[in-house]
């Protein structure tokens, strides 16, 4: 059997169509997933993509959160099911309280679109595994409110825990696509839950899942082949 | 006030109408009643004024538009001309291809930030109303000097505009332009552009026809804003000791607009709608007289059944109201079920407001009391036409007579050098990487090129690779020197830029930005960049398949730069074989393509050194861009070359410097026998580009271009971490790249 993965569309979603394509790249059955619709439709992950679900004009994330299918995901979360958030589906997950933590507008007040390195700190996620800890990896990053914020104490326990999945690679010069793009809180650009089924990032993996498009790279096609592998596996 | 309906007007023929204030002249006015045979009542008039706004009716501009469709070159790839809402070419393999640029010039001046989103979201609905999937927006701006302090506040807000609407549209913004010149600081020029992708079968018309099919508006509550907005912004020029016009600008709701898209392509893809307007300037009076004239005439609405953000709002309001995010359909009956269905499931309100009638006349209703019957021709096209009178300026000899090679040049190496990083570091030449790192340009999946690169690329079909390129340019200074000339560089660098990323340039798009039509001066430029754009479509088979017209850009006595805007749409079968703009491999052989002459009139070193307009702007050759656009495009489809830079502003040094600093490598360049380096270095000779060849292909590459009669040209190689321009200095990258990409943050950051 195939394993299907699943991409909501909130409106307002914008990345629906390269997260789909990205899964479908990296060989599983892509399967769209609609936001007033409680029923999963039997998929065995889920991605919320990024863009500005319902305007995100009250707080970005806030109204997705108490959607339909949202209900379902937490619940299917929480019982382990690999959940990937990316850019708003990140804000989605926070509002959620599926993951710790709160992002506040760019510390420089702009939309910021460029090409940005990441380290991967914890390789051992459902996202992660087809990555080794301490690689640097390059993906489009796009946002306006990206700036990842935590009381000091959840960002130790992250820590501790070994839950910041992916920082902002401040190795190496700090020319343009390196360093913190947005004044996150201790350079973090993503995080898993303690199960590290959950993971929410900033940037943006499915749009570097192709050698010719966007960066001309495909260091994010791995996120979607280690959910695989997992699935499969398991 | 009470409701004047058409009854009342009959009945009182005398009564006074604000004719003025809406923006008539006192012809414009007679020639409304004598159509009607009465005098208008007040939803006909407001309907009227906007109407035949210089905005709507291109009344000025009119009679020398009509050479597009005259001097139409022969070309298979038109699929629908002029006079839709954009028009369509034909892509191959069954897709077809629509695309625009329009201006939101007044409105990004008076409140840049809304004025410039609802540019984007207006030139986005004009390409979904073709049946098209938007799948790129490109963005040519101009401000004024890059250092005036209003700039400050105009050029941020703009960029914010265009990223927060366009960024949460999904659309990739793929290309376009910021230029500075004082000659913009009261009139900066915000284009928006926007390319949409369709099958052939699902090219929608704007047109009502079908008595009895049901007129449908969608999308946004019409409220206050933007009433007048055409009239009163798009068609006066601006005046101190008016009252203030920020009412007149429409708000933008990005997150309505997507829902928007979202919802229509899926009425699209099941073919509810059997005709399809958006609303933009001048709002229902526009869709409904343009709808009802292109079908078969009749057309009935009732206005008190538009849903409303102002319950207060007046029936002429509604008419003019340009409130965003709208779109008005013809649905035929047994599909307004399924048509509401999808919009519900978008969130979207829909409404039925008329149908299409029998007759030939537009009538709309209120409350049940008839306040419009009109014929809708009259109000959509009949506009008036003005031949306007025009007269080459007298200053304009002089201007060509201060010839820029009598400029000092530089004397020592030192000096050379000195100049080649002020010219870089200009605002026009530095890096624009602060505005457009502001837009989305990974969204879709599908970009495969866009800014700094010498045009946007994106991928149309994932099976077959089909891409289409789009690339925008224009040189006021040019313009300005010479009109015909101008607009002709303009359309050759837009035609090259394509080219040198391997795609055939099919066909253009222009906005033509321009002051004041009433200044004969103005006209002339107006008239003379028209004859010079249709010509050069003409010599280079690309038909213009629409556009849109700018006037009024001045302020008092002084019109900006005569401004025209080309954008080139091109083709590519296979995307993988495009040729981007990056010296990417060491080793690699640089060849410059064309002739070079000794051409400073205009260029961007007589600007930055000098500070000098004067002289003739450089010679064109359509011929010469033809065929070095055919080696272009058969260097890219064979794999003869893995870069391309095409040369415009700021010459060999500008292309050498974006190139290397994009690639990352440094290169080591021979200025060429019979130049001296400051020709070779700054002219902006057109009809050229700057290539990097394989090693490998050298012989095949130079045998092309020899056998075709293209000059080539060996001026280097690939190498190292500095430009070396032996025997006259060298610039280490680091050197370069502080030059060129911090004075644009620092100016605006």
């Amino acid at each position: 059997m195939t394993t299907r993965i699943g991409v909501v569309t909130f409106p307002g979603t914008l990345d629906d169509r390269d997260s789909l394509r990205a899964v479908r790249l990296a060989g599983a059955e892509p399967v769209s997933l609609w936001h007033r619709d409680k029923d999963l439709h039997q998929v065995d992950a889920v991605v919320l993509a990024g863009g500005f679900s319902y305007g995100d004009y009250l707080r970005a994330g806030a109204i997705s959160r108490f959607s339909p299918v949202m209900e379902t995901i937490i619940e299917q979360a929480k019982a382990g099911m690999p959940v990937l958030g990316i850019c708003n589906g990140f804000q989605i997950l926070t509002e959620a309280h599926l993951l710790p933590g709160a992002m506040l507008r760019n510390n420089h007040l702009h939309f910021i679109c460029r090409e940005q390195k990441l380290r991967v700190e914890n390789a051992e996620t459902a996202w992660t595994g087809d990555y080794t800890a301490g690689q640097e990896i390059s993906v489009p990053l796009k946002n306006m409110d990206g700036r990842y914020v935590a009381d000091e104490h959840v960002l130790d326990e992250l820590e501790a825990e070994g839950r910041v999945a992916f920082r902002y690679a401040v190795d190496g010069e700090a020319a343009d696509g390196y360093g913190n793009p947005n004044g996150s809180l201790r350079d973090i650009a993503g995080i898993t839950n303690a199960a590290g089924n959950v993971v929410g990032l900033m940037p943006h993996p499915e749009h570097a899942v192709e050698p010719l498009i966007g960066t001309g790279r495909t260091d994010g096609l791995p996120f979607f082949t280690s959910v695989l592998k997992k699935l499969v596996s398991a | 006030m009470s409701l004047d309906t058409v009854k009342n007007a009959t009945e009182t023929p005398d009564a006074s109408q604000p004719w003025k204030e809406l923006g008539l002249k006192e012809d414009e006015y007679a020639r409304i009643r004598e159509i009607l045979g009465r005098r208008p009542t007040g939803a006909e008039l407001a309907m009227y004024s906007v109407m035949w706004s210089e905005h709507c009716s291109y009344k000025s501009s009119k009679v020398h538009l009509k050479q597009f469709g005259e001097k139409v070159p022969q070309n298979d790839a038109m699929l629908v001309g002029i006079g839709e809402n954009a028009g369509v070419v034909d892509v191959g393999q069954g897709y077809a291809v629509t695309f625009k640029v329009e201006s939101h010039n007044h409105p990004s001046y008076i409140e840049p930030y809304q004025g410039a989103a609802t540019g984007v979201g207006g030139i986005v609905r004009d390409i979904l109303a073709m049946g098209a999937r938007p799948v790129a927006v490109v963005d040519p701006l101009r401000f004024g000097a890059a250092d005036h302090p209003d700039t400050k506040r105009v050029l941020p807000g703009v960029v914010a505009g265009i990223g927060g609407y366009g960024n949460c549209l999904g659309l990739p913004n793929i290309g376009g332009e910021v230029v500075f010149d004082a000659c913009y600081q009261g009139n900066p020029l915000v284009n928006a552009g926007c390319i949409g992708v369709m099958k052939h079968e699902d090219i929608h018309l704007a047109k009502a026809s079908g008595p009895g099919n049901k007129v449908i508006l969608y999308g946004a509550r019409t409220g206050g804003d933007g009433i007048g907005g055409v009239s009163v912004l798009a068609s006066e020029t601006f005046d101190d000791s008016k009252p203030t016009k920020r009412p007149a600008v429409q708000v933008g709701d990005p997150f309505q607009e997507k829902l928007l898209i979202e919802c229509t392509l899926e009425i699209f893809k099941e073919k509810l709608v059997a005709g399809i307007q958006d609303l933009g300037g001048a709002g229902l009076s526009c869709a409904t007289s343009e709808l009802a004239s292109a079908g078969s005439g009749g057309m009935r609405v009732e206005l008190d059944t538009v849903p409303l953000r102002d319950a207060t709002l007046s029936p002429e309001e509604i008419l003019m109201s340009e409130s965003q995010e709208r779109m008005c359909a013809i649905v035929e009956p047994q599909y307004v079920d399924r048509f509401m269905e999808i919009c519900e499931k978008w969130d979207v309100i829909a409404t039925v407001i008329g149908e299409v009638t029998e007759g030939e006349r537009l009538e709309i209703f209120w409350h049940g009391e008839q306040i419009v019957d009109v014929p809708p021709g009259t109000v959509a096209h009949e506009g008036p036409v003005y031949h306007r009178p025009y007269a080459r300026p007298e200053w304009q000899d002089a201007l060509q007579a201060d010839d820029a090679g009598k400029l000092p040049r530089p004397q020592t190496s030192e000096e050379l050098r000195a100049q080649v990083l002020a010219l870089v570091s200009s605002p026009n030449q530095a890096s624009k990487s602060w505005v457009t790192d502001q837009y989305d340009r990974f969204v879709q999946g599908n970009t495969v090129l866009s800014q700094p690169e010498d045009a946007g690329m994106v991928r149309i079909d994932e099976e077959t690779n089909l891409g289409v390129a789009m690339a925008t340019d224009g040189n006021g200074r040019f313009a300005k020197l010479d009109p015909y000339t101008g607009a002709q560089l303009a359309l050759a660098e837009a035609y090259r830029n394509v080219a040198a990323t391997g795609a055939k340039p099919l066909a253009i798009s222009d906005c033509l930005n321009f002051g004041s039509p009433e200044d004969p001066g103005v006209m002339w430029q107006f008239a003379e960049a028209t004859r010079g754009l249709a010509d050069g479509c003409l010599e280079l088979g690309t038909p213009v398949t629409g556009g849109n017209v700018s006037l009024y850009n001045q302020t008092g006595e002084t019109a900006i730069h005569p401004t025209p805007v080309v954008a080139v749409l091109g083709v590519i079968d296979d995307v993988n074989r495009r040729t981007p703009m990056a010296f990417a491999e060491a080793g690699q052989l640089l060849y410059l393509l064309g002739d070079t002459a000794e051409e400073f009139g205009g260029s961007a070193w007589s600007q930055v050194v000098h500070d000098h307009l004067g002289g003739m702007p450089p010679k064109v050759d359509l011929g010469r861009e033809k065929l070095l656009g055919e080696i272009l495009i058969s260097a890219s489809r064979d794999g003869m070359v893995d870069a391309a830079h095409d040369l415009s502003d700021g010459g060999v040094i500008q292309a050498l410097t974006e190139s290397c600093l994009r690639g990352g490598n440094g290169a080591r360049i021979v200025v060429p026998e019979g130049l001296d380096a400051f020709t070779f270095l700054f002219s902006e000779s057109a009809g050229r580009a700057i290539v990097a060849v394989p090693r490998s292909e050298e012989l095949r590459f130079t045998d092309m271009c020899g056998a075709r009669g293209l000059p080539a040209t060996r001026i280097g190689v690939v190498d190292g971490e500095e430009i070396e321009i032996q025997g006259e200095f060298t610039i280490p990258l680091a050197e370069l790249r502080t030059a060129h990409e911090t004075t644009i943050p620092a100016l605006l950051a």
